[in-house]
């Protein structure tokens, strides 16, 4: 029988930490942040969905924002050719990218390296053509417009918009994190690593390649649309140009940026593709690209592991005493 | 007696043309591709910044011409800078990083790719620049048939470069050791082959690569900080097309990857030219799923 | 990994605060958002990276007409501070920065932001919060046409249909047999002057032989034309921006092919003609090439003593010393903050942002850096603020105007 899943205190006591901490953001800062902090929790799935993919199982892709393309074009679509309400639509956002990264997945199974790159990458280069030549269910260029989310009913006189966005995506935050913990812990999350480490080890010992890996691509895919769903959602608008090819590029920085090894690497991630850029168009607007790529080179020189890597280094040497010989393994 | 009638001859004129241009793309894509591959053959990472420094050089070469210099001692000034400049660049950015994970490279090659490509625009600015060629404008005729002097010229010079290349690789010595310490780094170690500077050898030949690419294409898509970004999408494809590992698998899909795209928007009605790349690129990934190391990459044989 | 989250939380939370706090430093309002006794703020968005940002430097033109204009006193009294932002064309970041803009520095009005998308996904949003979105960058014709939804758009540009419209009657008027064909971009940009075309041709729209559309990715469009020149086509429309224009103009010259060409605006600036007549091989490649503008391009020659450039190159010489004078790009920008500057002079001196949108929607100015004759004008009615553009024909080096102004939406 599976272990049961335990959650040890600790876990408990700082996941409630964190609850706590979220839950009273937006009424300390402006509304706009809150809304700023929306697409970073977005963001932020997205990039769980990547770091299962790439950092759990070993398999890159370059091709993540078409995922949330097809989230956020499903949504969009549901919601202004078929009157769908939005939670609706981005359930269905999510099913749709599952079965389509499932697609992928199997198409993708003997790729890896350099060539899952590419066949990924073709993903990412072929959304904006393929969005623009469906124009009549896409919009075309020209995207869609669609009325912006608000809090359901009894809540709208509480919550506006912002915060409201803030709450749904950092709830589902929450939620996904809370189930990818709970999944990766058994049987799952060792075959997922096994076939990272060594697939042909990992086939000898009876784990499905085809089973799996094709998963963590569903997996990770469903992610990024519902992703793709919240930032539609949040912008009440989209395009092709939303999803450009910088898109993929992005959240594979986040992924890598934030720490492959960790899951907290998402919120890490997450948090800085969103208020990096930001910040460096504070400093110089001209030159804001300039400054994101100097900065991007120096922290990955610094912390070659992510930033959640690098926490944890320091970590371990601080609590070097106690922790000695109980090494665990993300 | 006419073998063709004018008809006939016409659509053989525009097949040929499209070819021969098809062919002219492709070898600035082969160049690019083979960029690629060195680095890759080195590292086993992908430098994404490739694009960008070849644009930046390609600048550097226009500047140049602008202070006055004659179009080849301006060239040929570029190469230097740009070999000296990617040595430079390996030996302080990648050097830190060279045992790290490979991810962790690859962020920093797009680390690299952003701030060129912002240091362009912060130069130079934005808007396109002529850039001068160094063959003649006036077609070149060959059997009745009109070929652009530019596209002619483009593929002369970059199948020279890879002949060099080539030549370098497996005639001397210096090449030799390149490929030793790429291949088998703890063994060439031993045998005083110095790993980090065979590293910066390839970052500096690869360099050279993509700015010969910069130098070709800015005469035909103008010089602006964006414009071999689409070349490096391409670049990228046709080097995996043919075998990540592979500098023949480079040339070669560079070259059928251009020829192709050109006869799918000419020929292929449905696909018109707004779904050129994505087939292109589906073909691609279809041929990669039949064989999944490229057409001439060498299968990845790992040891359990 | 579990040990160490309390550690974790610790050094990211204080990470994530000081991160987020550190952009919220807001600015008190006054008489209006925005207005103070001594200051107007505006809001912008330009691409700076990315893709497009070629047109990044039309906010660098704007800084440079308000920075004249505040150095003689600003306008009734109050300089003009422009915050220009970066979205890079996304239309997604485009949103949070106008939102960051409206809620922590109170922007009065916005001005110029560019591009269709990302105008497109801020109009409701600026709309409902009744909040000034003006002489925006694009010719959309969606910004004129749907004025009844959207009170507070205002655009600038002559819009992309109105310029191929009055292309397509020209065809009709001088070639009624003619086989056209059009080269496209792949955007709302393209898509606008297809169907401007289309309706300018009227029953003659069946005589469009080709159409060959390409994307902004594409390395060059030579396949394209090769296309184009193989349908038989006579006459040949070139809705593209620069880079591809003028590649477009040397490969047809390359496949020697005769005909009568037309060319988009913003990709007619003498710089870009001779680059062409360059790459082309000669005076052929552009010889005849017909285009309209409604701005002043500097670097057209026949120009260079008109009022409007000697004051373009004045203002640049001090107050844009960095910036090229030769860029369209740079000119365009401050011949819609001429229009800004008028619009708030209008408002008077009790500024609000009705009075500031009333302003605006009674425009009858003559605008300096518009070409010579053309005249820019607004009403409640008309939300298609310039509409009037000036046919010319390229000859041996020179753009040469043909006839008069027209009113493209007569």
């Amino acid at each position: 029988m599976m272990a049961a899943a335990r959650v040890p205190a600790g876990n408990l006591v700082s996941f409630g930490l964190a609850a706590l901490v979220v839950a009273i953001v937006p009424w300390v800062l402006p509304p706009y942040i809150s809304f700023e902090l929306a697409y970073a929790g977005a963001y932020a799935i997205a990039i769980l969905g990547l770091i299962i993919l790439t950092g759990i199982n070993g398999q890159i892709s370059l091709g993540h924002g078409a995922f949330m393309a097809v989230g956020g074009y499903t949504v969009a679509i549901a919601i202004t050719r078929a009157g769908w309400p939005p939670e609706a639509a981005m359930l269905l956002a999510a099913v749709l990218c599952a079965l389509f990264g499932g697609v992928v997945g199997v198409v993708a199974l003997r790729l890896s390296g350099a060539y899952l790159a590419l066949a990924t990458f073709a993903l990412a280069v072929s959304v904006a053509p393929i969005l623009k030549r469906f124009k009549d269910l896409t919009g075309g260029a020209q995207g869609l417009t669609f009325p912006a989310a608000h809090a359901p009913g009894p809540l709208a006189g509480v919550l506006d918009s912002e915060r409201w966005l803030y709450y749904e995506s950092w709830l589902i935050v929450g939620v996904l994190f809370a189930a990818s913990w709970f999944a990766l812990q058994g049987r799952l999350g060792r075959a997922l690593r096994a076939l990272r480490d060594n697939e042909i080890a990992a086939v000898s010992f009876g784990i499905n390649p085809f089973v799996y890996k094709s998963l963590a691509f569903a997996w990770s895919a469903a992610y990024a649309g519902i992703a793709g769903a919240l930032i539609a959602s949040a912008t009440a608008y989209v395009s092709p140009d939303t999803y450009a090819l910088n898109l993929s590029i992005t959240l594979l920085i986040g992924a890598v940026l934030g720490g492959l090894g960790s899951m907290w690497g998402a919120i890490i991630g997450g948090i800085v593709v969103e208020f990096l850029p930001l910040w460096a168009q504070t400093i110089n607007t001209a030159a804001s690209s300039l400054i994101y790529g100097i900065s991007l080179i120096l922290v990955m020189i610094a912390m070659p592991g992510g930033i959640a890597g690098a926490v944890r280094r320091v970590a371990l040497i601080i609590t070097r005493p106690q922790s000695e010989g109980q090494l665990e393994r993300s | 007696m006419q073998a063709f009638s004018k008809q006939e001859e016409f659509h053989i004129q525009e097949l040929a043309q499209q070819v021969v241009s098809g062919l002219a793309t492709g070898s600035i894509f082969a160049s690019m591709a083979l960029a690629l591959v060195i680095i890759y053959r080195s590292m086993g990472v992908i430098n994404f910044a490739q694009g960008e420094l070849a644009m930046f050089t390609t600048f550097i070469a226009w500047q140049l011409t602008q202070q006055g210099l004659p179009l080849w001692a301006a060239f040929g000034a570029t190469i230097v800078i740009s070999f000296a400049g990617a040595v430079a660049l390996e030996r302080t950015v990648i050097r830190p990083i060279e045992r790290a994970p490979q991810l962790t490279v690859v962020i920093v090659t797009l680390g690299l790719l952003i701030t060129f490509n912002g240091l362009a625009g912060w130069i130079w600015g934005y808007e396109i620049k002529a850039f001068p060629s160094p063959f003649p404008s006036a077609p070149f005729r060959i059997g009745g048939v009109s070929f652009s002097s530019q596209d002619l010229g483009v593929i002369g010079v970059s199948l020279a470069a890879l002949l060099l290349i080539y030549l370098f690789f497996a005639r001397t010595k210096l090449g030799l050791a390149m490929r030793a310490a790429a291949l088998y780094p703890a063994e060439s170690r031993v045998l005083g082959v110095p790993h980090g500077w065979m590293l910066a050898l390839g970052w500096g030949l690869a360099a050279v690569m993509g700015t010969l690419s910069g130098l070709m294409v800015a005469p035909i898509v103008y010089l602006d900080p964006n414009m071999m970004q689409s070349i490096v999408v391409y670049a990228f494809a046709a080097a995996v097309l043919g075998g990540i590992d592979s500098p023949l698998g480079a040339v070669v899909g560079g070259l059928v990857l251009g020829v192709a795209l050109n006869l799918m928007g000419t020929y292929v009605d449905f696909i018109g030219t707004d779904l050129r790349l994505p087939v292109a690129f589906a073909i691609i990934v279809g041929v990669l799923v039949l064989r999944p190391s490229g057409m001439f990459g060498h299968r990845q044989m790992t040891r359990v | 990994m579990f040990k160490h989250r309390p550690i974790l939380l610790a050094v990211l939370v204080p990470i994530v605060a000081l991160g987020i706090v550190a952009g919220s430093l807001g600015r008190a309002a006054a008489d209006a958002p925005g207005v103070t006794p001594t200051e107007i703020l505006l809001g912008g968005t330009h691409p700076y990276s990315g893709p497009a940002s070629a047109y990044g430097v039309i906010g660098k033109g704007i800084a440079a007409y308000f920075a004249y204009v505040n150095d003689r006193g600003g306008v009734n009294g109050r300089k003009i501070t422009y915050k220009d932002m970066d979205d890079g064309y996304n239309p997604a970041q485009t949103v949070q920065l106008v939102k960051g803009m409206v809620e922590q520095d109170h922007v009065f009005a916005f001005f110029n932001t560019l591009g269709t998308p990302p105008n497109l996904a801020i109009r409701q949003y600026l709309n409902d919060q009744k909040i000034p979105q003006l002489f925006i960058s694009t010719g959309a014709t969606t910004w004129g046409a749907d004025y009844a939804k959207y009170p507070w758009t205002l655009g600038f540009n002559l819009d992309y249909q109105a310029e191929a419209i009055i292309f397509g009657k020209d065809i009709v008027a001088h070639q009624p047999n003619a086989k056209i064909a059009i080269l496209y971009q792949n955007d709302d940009f393209g898509q606008d002057y297809v169907t401007g075309l289309q309706k300018g041709l009227g029953a003659k729209a069946s005589q469009i032989v080709k159409m060959a559309s390409y994307e902004v990715t594409d390395p060059d469009v030579r396949s394209q034309m090769a296309t184009l020149q193989g349908s038989g086509a006579d006459t040949v429309v070139i809705a593209a921006t620069p880079k591809f224009a003028v590649g477009a103009m040397v490969a047809l010259s390359q496949l020697s092919w005769k005909g009568t060409t037309y060319l988009s605006n913003v990709s007619a600036s003498q710089t870009m003609m001779h680059a062409a007549t360059a790459a082309g091989g000669g005076e052929a490649t552009t010889d005849g090439i017909i285009s309209d503008a409604y701005t002043l391009d500097p670097t057209n020659v026949s120009l260079a003593n008109t009022p409007g450039m000697k004051l373009y190159r004045d203002i640049l010489a001090k107050y844009g010393p960095g910036l090229d004078p030769n860029n369209g790009f740079v000119l365009y920008g401050m011949a819609a903050a001429y229009t800004m500057v008028d619009a708030l002079q209008k408002a008077g001196k009790d500024l609000t942002r009705d009075k500031l949108m009333d302003a605006a929607l009674h425009l009858n100015e003559k605008n300096p850096f518009l070409w010579p004759g053309v005249e820019l004008t607004t009403s409640p009615a008309d939300h298609f603020t310039i509409r009037e553009e000036q046919l010319e024909r390229y000859d041996k080096g020179l753009w040469v105007p043909v006839g008069s102004v027209i009113d493209a939406r007569k």
